[in-house]
């Protein structure tokens, strides 16, 4: 099971910080994950495409076409802010 | 250095450890973030800091680096609070020591305009009348272009 991983508005939007997703052994790539997830949740899953939101795959920074597998942790990060 | 805390902490305390372990610096700016008790016209009651342990750390971590190779820095230390703050609690804490002010005043204003717009870390205002996510300003985000490109004359 790959582990997804929500921040700020989009754990809100997902009703959780983390979910379990089956990638059933098959390497894709981020977009290719959320276009499953879009297949149950349309919504949830454009917020997850938007623009403005970054990738993260085992704590190091990726793109949404970076490849992920079954046992990877991919995070989704809303835009950021601090101080 | 730095520090991410989920307990309320002591600037005083701080900037005066920070002065002794920089004994040696001509030089020492500091800047103080506070919980605004107002959002425009609305009364902001409770502030929410989430972060990504590990990957906050190391965002920051890579923002202090990049000070440290534009300015000649002798120390310097970030504290950042995450969790629940109410208004009037310090939210972080920028100090840093150089030789000469210059480097410090500009090192301070640079690390303080990335933390708002690159460090990892999200913000919900909890008010009297709902909750809601903040993204940064346009404001920010210009602040944060200034030290993108070269230095030149406004026109």
């Amino acid at each position: 099971m790959a582990l997804l991983l929500f921040f700020g508005k989009l754990a809100d939007l997902a009703g959780a910080r983390k979910r379990e997703w089956p990638l059933e052994g098959e390497t894709c790539s981020v977009r290719d994950l959320v276009g499953a997830i879009s297949r149950e949740e349309p919504d949830f899953a454009a917020a997850l495409s938007a623009a403005s939101i970054r990738y993260v795959v085992n704590e190091t920074m990726a793109g949404i076409d970076s490849a992920v597998s079954d046992e990877d942790e991919i995070a989704f990060l809303p835009p950021v802010s601090g101080g | 250095m730095l520090r991410v805390i989920s307990e309320f902490f002591d600037p005083g305390a701080e900037l005066s450890a920070f002065e002794k372990r920089a004994a040696d610096a001509g030089a020492i700016v500091s800047f103080l973030g506070k919980v605004r008790g107002t959002a425009g016209e609305k009364t902001v009651g409770t502030l929410y800091l989430e972060h990504f342990p590990g990957v906050t750390e190391r965002s920051i971590a890579s923002i202090e680096a990049e000070a440290r190779k534009r300015w000649r820095i002798d120390d310097s230390l970030i504290v950042h609070r995450v969790g629940r703050l109410e208004p009037g609690e310090p939210i972080v804490l920028v100090c840093v020591a150089s030789a000469h002010r210059r480097e410090a005043f500009e090192a301070a204003d640079f690390l303080m305009d990335y933390l708002k717009t690159e460090a990892v870390f999200w913000k919900k205002e909890i008010r009297d009348d709902g909750e809601a996510w903040i993204e940064p300003r346009e404001a920010d985000y210009k602040d944060v272009a200034r030290w993108k490109k070269p230095m030149r004359k406004e026109k």
